[in-house]
């Protein structure tokens, strides 16, 4: 959990915002680091979270959770953690063996043409699920489901609708219905109006004109730099009736070993 | 990621340092997981292992790690991407790991036969500062040295290299490695032309060809036993030139590919299988035939790091003075960050390698000093590629004897 990133998101553990779509996109860059902090913060706001996590292991995820002070053995072993590791359960799926079948919800891995039905239904099942399925003792909060990272569905050859349907379903069930939130990270690759790179950039637009705050991650104009790794504009699509509609905001941000620090532009602590 | 961070740093000297001036030494945990060849990193505690290339290891901040993936851009004409594959494959060997190769192109024992061959004389050579230390077998016959009696308790010179702990070996490229010493390493081979195709009706995007090859890694992986519960010993996986036509593949071939999505499921999988098991692969990428750039990019970010050559020979920067001592020029495109929050990318970026005899060295490029007499406006150079950070400079290849009035 970065504290200036709450701040500047004007939200804290004991206050969240209900109801949002946020989405992360990076534009050749690498901005994990925000799916991080999401997943700590939500672990320690109390929610019940979801995690799709298609692109690394459950140790990645929990090594550098445990340095942002969140265990995510504890959290899976309370109930209050979801978790799916895509490219374990990936492998049943990618090299067929007969007796064994891996689980359902990746099944769209061997006919991507199937679309993402068996994977929304695993959303479903743990993010409304019935509250006597949790201990008495515990009661979490409104479920949130991240996903990590939702461009990777493309490389693996779904289809951008298919893809745009699953946000949509689990739009309507999380935020909706449940009165969750849900976080999803999106890669692109080129700038805007290259051709090469269709589908993501479609899959991109659907998705921020679903959403309520996006996060666009992207690199230094001028180039790689030591002190300052990219800027981040944050853009928040709708606001309550009384706020404002549209309000953008430009940041720099630099990656640390246990957090990640924001400044605005021109005031890094290396320049000044 | 398979999490070897049950490794203490014991020895605090890990890299150098024969004196022991301090006696701090980090509690090592029960379960110590010791493989030769490899070494734990000094940021995160995760094993590494080296590439063969000293200064490579050293610009992916201190070596591979295990169950990654590394991917190389293939030059032009594939020569040094190859080399650094044979060195990599040459580095397996010396330190006894297993060794996976597939190729569709050359048969896997053409490649194994050219690996170049290891220098074996800087292998521990005893030096007379360094505090004497038990011998390594006690049971030699001492024989008690009369003259260079104060040498006695050295250890002895070791020529062979089994026993080495060194961390990166050098190779000789002019020479190939003995049959004796590749033949005792363990090989497995996947030759694309002895695995015909098995039509199985599957709308998996990928093809046949990579589901076989990871099929057959899989089986390796099983048999013998690499996965992180089990191995004591490393598997180096080397794919050579993968997308290239002759796996079946028509990215190289086509603006819109029909199996776009062919080698980046393989790749998934790869990763897959190699975050569960001590593996490291090396992956090449003919990217120069690739046009769809936003491809290459999701086949990069689907491995873990990803560096690029570009050869000079044949282009015109062969002539070019300032790149006169360089064969061409690397470009690290990703750097991992596993199991961390940030990565550590080179300082610098403008990277030139140099392919000599006995050393495969990456150095970062640097203009020379100008050192003509007037400044050379007239002969001013266009730098194309990426060292043109400047926009123009002017290099002093001929004194131009311009009295500027």
């Amino acid at each position: 959990m970065f504290t200036e990133l709450n701040s500047i998101l004007n939200t804290s553990p004991d206050k969240i915002t209900q109801g949002e779509l946020i989405v992360i996109s990076e534009r050749r860059c690498d901005a994990s680091f925000l799916i991080h902090h999401f997943l700590s913060f939500y672990l320690r706001a109390r929610c019940k979270v979801c995690f799709l996590g298609l692109v690394q292991s459950f140790s990645h995820y929990s090594a550098v959770s445990q340095r942002l002070g969140v265990s995510l053995v504890q959290a899976k072993e309370k109930g209050q953690l979801v978790f799916l590791e895509g490219l374990q359960e990936s492998i049943a799926h990618l090299i067929p063996h007969e007796g064994k079948a891996g689980s359902d919800a990746l099944n769209f891995i061997r006919d991507p043409t199937r679309g993402l039905q068996s994977l929304f239904e695993l959303v479903r099942d743990s993010c409304g699920g019935p509250a006597a399925a949790l201990g008495p003792e515990e009661e979490w909060g409104a479920p949130v489901l991240l996903v990590d990272d939702l461009s990777v569905l493309l490389s693996l050859g779904v289809s951008v609708g298919a893809v745009l349907d699953f946000s949509h379903y689990c739009r309507a069930t999380v935020c909706s219905q449940l009165q969750g939130n849900v976080v999803t990270l999106v890669h692109c690759e080129e700038e805007e109006d290259d051709a090469d790179d269709e589908g993501a950039e479609q899959l991109l637009r659907g998705l921020t004109h679903q959403c309520t705050l996006t996060l666009q991650v992207q690199g230094l104009p001028t180039g790689y730099c030591r002190d300052i790794h990219g800027q981040m504009e944050v853009c928040w699509t709708r606001r309550q009736p009384d706020g404002q509609q549209r309000l953008k905001k430009l940041f720099q941000y630099k990656v640390y070993d246990k957090g990640a620090s924001f400044f605005a532009r021109g005031t890094s602590s290396a320049v000044l | 990621m398979a999490d070897i961070r049950t490794i203490g740093v014991g020895n605090p000297g890990v890299k150098s340092s024969s004196f022991n001036s301090t006696s701090f030494q980090k509690k090592t945990r029960s379960k110590l997981l010791s493989i030769p060849g490899t070494r734990p990193s000094v940021q995160n505690g995760q094993l590494l292992v080296s590439t063969g290339v000293t200064s490579l290891d050293f610009l992916l901040g201190g070596g591979l790690a295990v169950g990654a993936v590394l991917l190389i851009e293939e030059d032009r004409y594939d020569s040094y991407s190859r080399m650094i594959l044979k060195y990599f494959l040459a580095e397996g060997v010396v330190c006894q790991h297993e060794l996976f190769l597939a190729s569709a192109q050359d048969s896997p024992d053409d490649i194994l036969k050219e690996l170049p061959s290891p220098i074996m004389d800087d292998v521990a050579i005893p030096k007379p500062m360094e505090q004497p230390r038990l011998s390594s077998d006690p049971q030699d016959s001492l024989e008690a040295m009369k003259i260079a009696w104060r040498y006695q308790n050295l250890p002895k010179v070791q020529s062979t290299l089994t026993s080495s702990s060194r961390f990166g070996h050098y190779y000789d490229v002019s020479k190939t490695m003995e049959a004796e010493i590749q033949q005792a390493a363990k090989c497995h081979r996947f030759y694309l032309p002895d695995h015909p195709n098995q039509t199985a009706p599957t709308h998996s995007p990928m093809l046949e060809s990579y589901s076989a090859l990871l099929k057959s890694l899989q089986e390796v992986i099983q048999k013998e036993g690499f996965e992180v519960s089990k191995s004591r010993n490393i598997l180096r996986i080397g794919l050579h030139s993968l997308g290239s036509s002759l796996w079946g593949d028509d990215l190289c071939c086509c603006d819109n590919p029909k199996h776009a999505h062919a080698l980046t499921t393989f790749l998934y999988g790869l990763r897959a299988l190699l975050r569960s098991s001590l593996a490291v692969a090396v992956v090449t990428v003919p990217s120069h035939l690739i046009q769809n750039r936003a491809l290459m990019g999701r086949i990069a970010k689907l491995c873990d790091t990803a560096i690029a050559l570009e050869s000079f020979k044949g282009s015109e920067m062969e002539t070019n003075p300032l790149y006169k001592d360089y064969h061409g020029l690397l470009h690290v495109r990703q750097v991992p960050h596993l199991n961390c929050l940030a990565s550590q990318f080179p300082d610098h970026r403008d990277l030139a390698f140099k392919l000599k005899r006995k050393q495969f060295s990456i150095e970062r490029l640097h203009l020379p000093p100008d050192l003509s007499e007037t400044v050379s406006r007239v002969s001013r150079v266009e730098l194309p590629g990426a060292a043109s950070t400047a926009s123009v400079c002017g290099l002093s290849t001929s004194a131009n004897k311009h009295l500027d009035f």
